[in-house]
């Protein structure tokens, strides 16, 4: 197997937090990766960087080996990286079906866009089934914004699907949905990816993570704590000490908090 | 074409019957009712309703609140007062022929000022629009072409009948308000206009879905400004005399704003209703109480009462009463029942002011 995504030494710091603090790891080509870790331990800024939704302060993102860093969201999704967002990002004011179109017009030439409408060519019947998939088609016509926090990161997942890029980064996929979804939202991802998709996944869902990924990466603290197979994560000792050695860390934390704020 | 014919949704028999009454009023009106007086009014409230239209096309779809239309407004006047002068144009009914290309001229101007002020975030979009504003408008007084405060002189057939005069203005603007519509009716069902609505929903999470948003921004900004300079070079036609304070008019924006708001902000409906109100209503003002500035008094009155009871604008709020008094609502009320109501709240205040500006903080 070959590293699709190669992500080496990301420093990110937000005030005085640091929330990537020399992240490196490596994404190989067709593979589901976990991404697990506690709150707070920089999944999500990791995505954004990813992504380009952040430029981090330091360090670098190689897809297939050309660098990506600091290129803009709208350049990493064309070549081929799409995310959801762990707080959803749908079109609040457009309608479902309408937010599963837009997802679909990269594939088209632009200036063909201002006279094609939208949804032809099989788009709309594409979207439905894919709505359907994920049981909200029968609300194809509803405001998105009328939607549940679950519904949304349904939605959310829908229209990535018809934007149907080839890396799928996902955070948090199963939160609040409803658990008789959440063994088909495996199925699926196990689909996809069996159909070539490479897949990169948050989920404190731990049971969803060791049952879908080939790969686990444990974060800790703004770095990769270890990257192994999920039975080997699981009794690894450290990631025990992660997840546990939160409260005293907490306890660090705010007291680097209360000496910032003194210095003020 | 494809856009037509492709639609999903088939337009109802009601709205057709509107519009094709509308279509048949505007047509006899000036036959119906000669006293100038009245015809003028009429002239200015169509020419309101189609640049508040082209403004809510942008603005409103958008997302970004421009405070700099009347800058296409006033090079839409002026390259029509030039162009007649120094090519010693007879006045006639030819000159209409210089509306599309005053609208182009304002295109060109609209590519210069977009390329600058759509690189910037929407609350700083607002700012910056005004800032162009008042370089255009201050242009308008020191440039030798547009001969300063003193103004440019446009051609007036007079040799036409003081009885008809209106007219042919009448009409030009009819044409220019059922052109306008018709573009944005065209927009509002492409993939371009969805775009557009995407941006104006949440713009960095479009581009990071593939819309290429600065393309549409810039495009949706362009196309706005034809509309409206082909409305200032008919007004500079219609009033015989432009001056930089008249055609480049702060209380454009405002006005275009205002009726766009109140008749609903993001519809194409809402500018035309918002439009031949306020627009009548200030004419009115003007002529009978000529108080040119009471207006402004009856504009803020109507504005808040509308904000107060219908936040969304007229025409939603009423199209949503009538679509649930004829029941044609119910699967949308069934879904919405499915669909949890715990965050229904958040697309209420979708049409408000504060829901247009307030989007940039993402
Ligand atoms: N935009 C921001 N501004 C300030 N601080 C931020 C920002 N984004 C993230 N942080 C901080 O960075 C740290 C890492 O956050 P991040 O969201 O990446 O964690 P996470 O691993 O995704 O956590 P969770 O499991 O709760 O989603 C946290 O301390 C968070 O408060
Ligand atoms: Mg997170």
């Amino acid at each position: 197997m070959t590293a699709l995504l190669e992500v080496s030494g990301i420093e990110k710091s937000f005030g005085g937090i640091r929330a990537l603090n020399g992240c490196s790891l490596t994404v190989e080509r067709g593979m589901i990766h976990g991404l697990i870790g506690p709150n707070g331990s920089g999944k999500t800024t990791l995505f954004n960087v990813l992504t380009g939704y952040e430029n981090p302060d330091a360090g670098e993102v190689r897809l297939d080996g050309v660098v990506i860093t600091g290129i803009g969201p709208g350049k990493v999704f064309r070549l081929g990286i799409g995310r959801t967002f762990q707080l959803t990002r749908v079109f609040i004011r457009l309608s479902v079906l309408d937010n599963m179109l837009i997802a679909a017009q990269h594939q088209h030439k632009w200036l063909r866009s201002a006279l094609r409408s939208p949804g032809q060519g099989g788009e709309r019947a594409k979207a439905m089934e894919l709505l359907d998939f994920v049981g909200i088609a029968r609300l194809a016509e509803l405001e998105a914004g009328a939607l549940s926090y679950g519904q949304r990161k349904l939605l959310e997942l829908a229209y990535l699907l018809m934007a149907d890029p080839d890396v799928l980064l996902l955070d948090e996929p199963a939160g609040g949905v409803n658990p008789t979804l959440i063994n088909q939202l495996a199925d699926k991802i196990k689909e996809l990816n069996s159909a070539g998709k490479t897949i990169l996944v948050v989920e404190h869902n731990m049971e969803f993570v060791m049952g879908i990924c080939g790969r686990i990466t444990v974060m800790h603290q703004g770095r990769a704590l270890l990257t192994d197979v999920p039975a080997a994560v699981r009794s690894d000792p450290r990631v025990l000490d992660a997840y546990l050695g939160g409260a005293e860390d907490e306890g660090l934390e705010a007291e680097a908090v209360r000496t910032e704020g003194g210095s003020k | 074409m494809a856009i037509l014919s492709a639609k999903a949704k088939p337009i109802s028999k009601g709205k057709a019957a509107v519009v094709v009454a509308a279509i048949a009023v505007i047509a006899v009106f000036p036959l119906v009712f000669t006293n100038p007086a009245v015809t003028e009014i009429a002239i200015f409230a169509l020419m309101f309703m189609a640049t508040s239209e082209a403004w809510n096309g942008f603005a409103g779809w958008s997302g970004y609140f421009s405070l700099g239309h009347a800058v296409f407004f006033g090079v839409g006047a002026y390259t029509f007062a030039i162009i007649a002068n120094d090519y010693k144009l007879p006045a006639g009914s030819g000159l209409f022929l210089l509306m599309p290309v005053a609208g182009v001229v304002a295109m060109v101007a609209a590519v210069l000022v977009g390329a600058v002020a759509l690189r910037t975030k929407r609350h700083t979009f607002v700012v910056i629009t005004i800032g162009v504003f008042f370089i255009f408008q201050l242009l308008g007084y020191n440039l030798s072409i547009t001969a300063g405060a003193s103004g440019l002189q446009v051609p007036t057939p007079y040799n036409w009948n003081a009885a008809t005069f209106n007219n042919p203005f009448y009409y030009a603007a009819a044409i220019l308000l059922g052109f306008t519509v018709g573009l944005y009716w065209i927009i509002r069902r492409s993939a371009f206009g969805l775009q557009l609505l995407a941006i104006r929903d949440d713009e960095e999470r479009a581009k990071g879905l593939g819309v290429p948003v600065w393309r549409v921004k810039l495009s949706a900004f362009v196309i706005s400004s034809f509309p409206v300079g082909m409305a200032g070079a008919l007004f500079a036609f219609l009033i015989g005399q432009i001056y930089p304070n008249t055609v480049f008019n702060p209380l454009f924006d405002l006005s275009w704003a205002l009726m766009t708001l109140v008749g609903g902000i993001g519809t194409i409906a809402g500018p035309l209703l918002g439009g031949v109100v306020l627009e009548s209503v200030q004419q009115y003002l003007n002529l009978y109480l000529s108080n040119a500035d009471i207006y402004l008094i009856v504009y803020g009155v109507v504005f808040l009462a509308v904000m107060f009871w219908m936040p969304r604008g007229v025409v939603p709020t009423v199209g949503d009463a009538l679509r649930r008094r004829r029941g044609a609502g119910e699967a949308t009320i069934a879904a919405t029942n499915n669909g949890g109501t715990d965050s229904s709240s958040e697309g209420k205040a979708t049409g408000s002011l504060a829901g247009v500006v307030q989007e940039g903080g993402k």
